[in-house]
């Protein structure tokens, strides 16, 4: 075991990690720790854009963007924090710009913009071209530029570190932050880091589910650790399924595709977002889009010879326009499906795309262990983080936006945290728990295989928590998944060596993912309404009178030391909006 | 608005949505090495069955998940955006997760190893320390003079469509550990830190492109192209390498960029 000793550790080196990583290395003495290499992170697959009222193109205003940002979330969004998030975005936007960030442009040279899912002019009536975008690609550019910026910077980075445990510590009745266990892939030497400041920038979970535009890696490792150490999670039942994934695969293509002029059809070559969004028709919100998708689906409009899809149509568009503004999401479709999307309409079913929930954090980054106590020198942004600007559904490009405004705030807040706090001493022995982990399942002759859990956990999620719920699917759900906990507890692994061991991380990222899903479906449970992303049949209208409430889950163990779930609940912040019915 | 497209189906849809999935025999022989097991790499033999239309990734996380979980190999996000699973299928660099199994010959054994030029720590794992650094000697960063603006630096939509081609960079290495005169030379920069340099060279907004000219003017920089083409070849993102290069050189002699 090795011991480091930073100011600042951050886990994670996607959007929210580097751009933490940027402020906080100018102030504080700062590692990075990521479980791939930075440009690997799930940042780089965001495509379609960042919004930000720039106004370049026509007229918009930072207000507009925080009405959008609350009413896409279904108002279950601190509204103070979405204020925040529409006002800083504009400086957020011309930053990456000034460290070289390549966005499109237009005529005149200035940052151009475009049309996207629930951003509107003037309070819905019409869509607003608010997402500042690089092609298709906007993700990749972001998180290249943050690297490069990370480059000029000097930011240390420790990479293929997988931090698996948190380590918090008493000092005088205040649970404060003391640092992070790590293992190294090459080695599989586990490594503790003591800082005075940690921030957990670590990304989704969306690999529960089956049909998910997550990569493999994105498996809640940030949120699990929080949760077992006793931190909360918030609104781990609001989880976003983008209208439009590949058929099958889910992989993602741009809503920048209906911001560009795409429109959705059904088998009869209905335009069938007319009769459920009349005014922003294929560009409402994701949530109305994939539950409108599944219902064509369901009454037998769904296309192929299944009828289990729908298409996404860009025929209509120039080729020109295809491969100037979608190049990469045209060629997706000629590499995995071997179609041509100039002159064929692609095939789509919505993925799982994003969780709106997280650990639960102040608009300073700040962790917090209940409704409103901080854990002092513990920080969290990005997708592992709830603030919560998305509430029960994210619009496109506010998760870029996200990751920017909050990744910074986050590491300036921390670095000055760390500048003006000593160290917490480490626990006794502060690797133990991961030692553990790790030998008792590299030990393990348990007959359970990880990918047969895997792909049973995925199939119930997808079967029973996706777009449509009943109180019946999810309990089948909380059921399924507790019997795979029990059946994880047999698991082993077949790779018993150290060198790059990723069959045993594996196993453990299984962990992750069955501990968040059961959290998922026992939030799920409780919330009897329908809201945003969260959408239930028997129970389908929204109820603001008992469930304007944000959910918060606690990992509890009872006296028979039996691990149970805990609900509590925590008031949504509202300063300016009174909730309206929503409508597109 | 537009109509209807229904009448515009394809054969290629058709036959798309019509699939109802068939398994072909596959084998895949991939190149093992484990120092903790053994001082020497071997070929492995895998058969199995495969629908066509899968990954070469898919395959790998079969053999993994189902056969022999001690296969390493990186991956992330599985569709072509993340650059980690750069490797040598069939002896031409590819991503595993962007080539079908039915577009390489599936009759014959498919063989997949580690990407060349790079040490190779675990089967398909190799050390990518060296090709990142060359990319950070490179100064991979907007240098500019001068105050900041307090908006947005103006671009034209040409002078941003002069680098665009480099941008789509994704660091995944196989251009670099597909060209020969890295194999032979580790402290050659290589094609993707040339390319990272062309992406600022050539960017309107940026002032640094005298100091990246002068790094790669160096005994191990550009001049050491010998331009054979694997670079463009093996690039997964249809980046014009070996042009990129190129104008790098031009730019060298002419001092104009």
């Amino acid at each position: 075991m090795k011991i480091h000793k930073y100011d600042t550790v951050i886990v994670g080196a996607g959007g929210a990690g580097m751009r933490a990583a940027i402020e906080s290395t100018k102030r504080s003495r700062t590692a990075v720790l990521t479980k791939l290499y930075p440009t690997r992170s799930h940042t780089g697959a965001a495509q379609g854009g960042m919004a930000a009222a720039l106004a370049n193109v026509e007229e918009d205003n930072w207000e507009w963007h925080t009405f959008d940002t609350i009413k896409g979330g279904d108002y279950l969004v601190d509204q103070d924090a979405a204020e925040i998030l529409a006002k800083e975005a504009i400086d957020s936007v011309l930053d990456l710009e000034r460290m070289g960030l390549p966005f499109n442009r237009t005529p005149d040279g200035t940052i151009d913009q475009r049309r996207f899912g629930g951003h509107s002019r003037n309070h819905g009536e019409a869509p607003v071209r608010r997402s500042c975008y690089a092609s298709d690609r906007t993700g990749h550019m972001i998180l290249q530029t943050l690297y490069q910026n990370c480059v000029k910077e000097g930011v240390e980075f420790y990479n293929e570190f997988y931090v698996l445990d948190l380590l918090l510590q008493d000092v005088d009745g205040v649970k404060k932050a003391a640092g992070v266990v790590a293992y190294e892939l090459a080695t599989g030497e586990i490594h503790v880091f003591q800082a005075k400041a940690i921030i957990f920038a670590s990304g989704g979970t969306g690999k529960f589910f089956k049909v998910t535009s997550n990569a493999h890696t994105l498996t809640g490792d940030g949120q699990a650790a929080a949760y077992r150490r006793g931190l909360p999670l918030e609104d781990m039942e609001f989880f976003q399924f983008h209208p439009t994934g590949i058929w099958r695969m889910g992989i993602l293509l741009t809503e920048g595709a209906r911001g560009e002029g795409g429109i959705l059809r059904n088998k009869d070559g209905e335009r069938f977002m007319e009769k459920y969004a009349p005014v922003m028709k294929d560009l409402a919100s994701r949530d109305v889009v994939s539950r409108s998708i599944y219902t064509e689906i369901r009454e037998g409009r769904g296309c192929g010879p299944d009828g289990d899809h729908v298409y996404l149509d860009l025929t209509h568009l120039p080729p020109e326009q295809l491969d100037a503004k979608l190049p990469d999401i045209t060629e997706f479709a000629r590499t995995y499906l071997g179609i041509e999307p100039y002159t064929d309409p692609i095939p789509i079913q919505p993925t799982a795309h994003y969780a709106m929930g997280g650990v639960p954090t102040n608009v300073e980054g700040e962790v917090l262990a209940d409704n409103t106590t901080v854990v002092p020198g513990l920080y969290a942004a990005g997708e592992v983080a709830c603030v919560s600007v998305h509430g029960a559904n994210r619009l496109g490009t506010n998760s870029l936006l996200d990751i920017n405004v909050f990744g910074r705030r986050a590491g300036i807040a921390a670095a000055e945290y760390a500048a003006k706090n000593d160290f917490v001493e480490l626990p006794e022995d502060p690797a133990s728990l991961v030692a553990s982990q790790v030998e008792s399942l590299r030990d393990s002759t348990g007959t359970e295989r990880v990918t047969e859990l895997r792909k049973a956990l995925q199939e119930c999620m997808d079967a029973n928590v996706m777009v449509f719920r009943t109180e019946q699917t999810i309990k089948t759900a909380v059921e399924t998944i507790g019997e795979l906990r029990e059946r994880y507890k047999n698991v082993s692994v077949q790779d018993k060596g150290k060198r790059f061991n990723t069959d045993l991380l594996e196993a453990i990222e299984l962990g992750n993912l069955l501990d968040l899903a059961e959290v998922m479906a026992v939030s799920a449970l409780a919330r009897k309404e329908s809201r945003g992303g969260h959408y239930r049949e028997d129970y389908p209208n929204r109820d603001d009178v008992n469930f304007m409430r944000h959910t918060m889950a606690y990992r509890e163990t009872d006296s028979s030391g039996k691990e149970t779930i805990r609900l509590d609940y925590k008031p949504v912040v509202q300063t300016r909006y009174q909730p309206m019915e929503r409508k597109y | 608005m537009s109509t209807p497209t229904l009448e515009k189906h394809s054969k290629s849809l058709d036959d798309l949505e019509g699939d109802q999935g068939h398994l072909i025999k596959v084998t895949f022989r991939i190149r093992r090495f484990n120092p903790e097991v053994s001082a020497d790499a071997t070929w492995q033999d895998f058969q199995m069955e495969m629908d066509p239309k899968e990954r070469v990734l898919d395959a790998l996380h079969k053999i993994k998940w189902e056969l022999d979980g001690t296969l390493t190999f990186r991956r992330s996000c599985a569709h072509g955006i993340c650059g980690s699973d750069a490797m040598r299928i069939n002896g031409k660099n590819r991503l595993a997760c962007k080539t079908l199994i039915k577009d390489i010959n599936p009759d014959k054994p498919i063989t997949v190893e580690a990407i060349k030029g790079l040490t190779v720590l675990k089967d398909l794992v190799v050390d990518m320390e060296p090709f990142f650094q060359a990319y950070r000697d490179v100064m991979p960063f907007l240098i500019t003079t001068g105050n900041e603006p307090t908006r947005e630096r103006r671009q034209s939509a040409e002078d941003r469509e002069r680098f665009d081609d480099t941008t789509k960079c994704i660091l995944c290495a196989a251009c670099t550990s597909s060209c020969p005169v890295f194999w032979n030379d580790g402290q050659y920069f290589g094609p993707a830190a040339i390319v990272n340099a062309h992406r600022f060279i050539f960017d309107s907004r940026d002032e640094g492109g005298e100091q990246r000219l002068e790094i790669l003017n160096d005994k191990d920089g550009v001049w050491r192209c010998r331009t054979t083409f694997n670079c463009t070849d093996a690039c997964p993102r249809g980046i014009e390498v070996t042009k990129a290069i190129q104008e790098v050189k031009r730019a060298l002699i002419t001092r104009r960029f």
